[in-house]
């Protein structure tokens, strides 16, 4: 039974298909093994950091930008909304990030 | 593999995989003699809104054109249109409009010129007894895929749609365009965040000037709102699953969409005119969606998710799809086909998505879907006015 799968090489964090436990060690291919420290655990279907992202970087499933990170995170902790910012659709800040972000052809 | 399909060959050259006679309230004040109409007479199918006064402008135009699709749609045999005689989505116009474009037997009925309530509705009983009865004598022939719109849809998504449901949804897309049928993506907001990866695959420049103006059109209205998009989208139980931002959700959701190219992208609830994978601009919210595409012709509908939901169409046969095995088991009042095995690795993508071309052979042929058995005719339409 698998644990986790990573959607591309460049992603930076897996998906749990599982639950995981905190103190579970996971293997990663091509990276170092994985302690899952958050204290709750990883639910099934629920994402976690297979690297250090710090504050600001982009999270990358499938190879693709989903977010961005809103705080340090640690490989092994959880990724959700506590710690991910969205990047579309905020029309709560006017930062000028996504208003002409849209490159037409 | 080859694999069986009947349906009922129109006049008109469409084929229909389900034989409804139609009651069409064109306005909120007929819904309730409408559906009055369907417990008299079996073999009708009607649906409730709210809406059809007080409209202008494009969002009269559109829903005036999801009134008509259902109504043109092939899975209807015939179709009364019930009106109250004074709003501004006159039945007649609807009506009109439907006789005009299709051979099919559509009839008008208004409750203010049949003297109210109770005389409407024993007309419109009436004329959709006869209609049900001449349904009734059209036999199924063999039909083939290349016959079929299939719209796709996700909704109650988790992390595993866009692992397993949802690629699976997207083998069986690229297979239809292969045989010629169409397969429709929609929900525009939910592929905000990946309309890059469908622009590319535009089958020219129009197409992908297109993709970018709906998705920017979609994303202004959330602008507008002042608030974070992901307070609604996506959901608490998206978020539950697993789903962190609206990015995330609609990757996984474009995974529907397979890898095929992408040949038009049409406004709600209009046809498509090409065939193969063609985009429809519709909202993510699911009832809205699904009667955006049945409007728009298509016959047959792959809907996944993760969370489970009762989600039907009161004149498509909706196709249930769970992205995981543990939701297949505890909604299984509610849920068709399993993928799950997927993500155990019992089964690929190729051979889940097999399994649902068979399962949509059956379906058009006749097999009942959980939605169907439970008559779950769900209505929504995007409104884009304000109401006045």
């Amino acid at each position: 039974m698998r644990t986790h799968v990573i959607m591309r090489p460049i992603d930076n964090v897996a998906t749990a298909i599982t639950t995981l436990n905190v103190s579970d060690k996971v293997a990663i291919d091509g990276f170092d093994d994985v302690t899952i420290l958050t204290v709750d655990g990883i639910e099934f279907g629920h994402k976690f950091a297979i690297v250090e992202i710090t504050e600001g970087t982009d999270i990358i499933k499938y190879g693709e930008i989903i977010g961005v990170a809103s705080c340090d995170i640690q490989a092994g902790e959880h990724v959700h909304v506590h710690n991910v910012d969205g990047k579309r659709g905020r029309g709560d800040v006017n930062d000028g990030l996504q208003t002409k972000r849209i490159q037409k052809n | 593999m080859d694999y069986k399909l009947s349906g009922y060959k129109r006049t008109d050259g469409t084929v229909g995989i389900r034989n409804h006679v139609l009651i069409l309230p064109t306005i909120v004040c007929a819904t309730q003699a409408a559906m009055n109409v369907t417990k008299l007479v079996d073999g009708t199918v009607s649906v409730v809104h709210q809406h059809g006064c007080a409209q202008v402008g494009v969002d009269y135009e559109q829903t005036f054109r999801t009134y008509v699709g259902m109504g043109l749609n092939p899975n209807v045999y015939g179709v009364v249109v019930m009106g109250l005689g004074c709003e501004t989505h006159q039945g007649r116009s609807v009506a009109e409009e439907i006789a005009k474009r299709t051979d099919k037997p559509v009839e008008l009925v208004s409750i203010q010129d049949h003297s109210g309530t109770l005389q409407a509705t024993a007309e419109a009983a009436k004329i959709a007894t006869r209609m049900v009865q001449d349904a009734s004598m059209i036999e199924r022939e063999p039909i083939r895929f290349s016959d079929l719109i299939v719209g796709t849809e996700c909704g109650g998504s988790d992390a595993c749609s866009g692992l397993s449901a949802n690629p699976a949804v997207g083998y069986v897309s690229d297979r239809i365009a292969q045989s010629g049928g169409t397969s429709i993506l929609a929900e525009t907001t939910e592929l905000i965040g990946a309309e890059h990866l469908l622009a590319e695959r535009a089958k020219d420049d129009h197409v992908a000037k297109r993709v970018y103006e709906v998705i920017e059109a979609m994303e202004n209205r959330a602008f507008s709102m002042g608030v974070d998009i992901r307070t609604g989208n996506p959901s608490p139980g998206n978020r539950k699953g697993g789903l962190t931002t609206l990015e995330e959700k609609s990757l996984g959701a474009a995974a529907k969409a397979g890898s095929s190219r992408l040949n038009e992208l049409v406004s709600y609830a209009e046809r498509p005119s090409e065939k193969g994978l063609v985009w429809m601009d519709t909202p993510g919210h699911d009832i809205e969606q699904l009667t955006g595409m049945t409007a728009g012709g298509a016959q047959l509908v792959l809907f996944t998710s993760g969370r489970g939901t009762p989600t039907g169409s009161p004149i498509a046969p909706v196709i249930k799809i769970s992205t995981n095995s543990s939701m297949f088991e505890t909604m299984n009042d509610n849920m068709d086909v399993n993928t799950g095995t997927i993500i155990e690795g019992k089964e690929t993508i190729e051979e889940a998505g097999e399994r649902l071309m068979q399962e949509i052979a059956t379906v058009a042929s006749g097999k009942r879907t959980k939605a169907e058995i439970f008559k779950q005719h769900d209505f929504g339409i995007w409104r884009i006015g304000p109401t006045f």
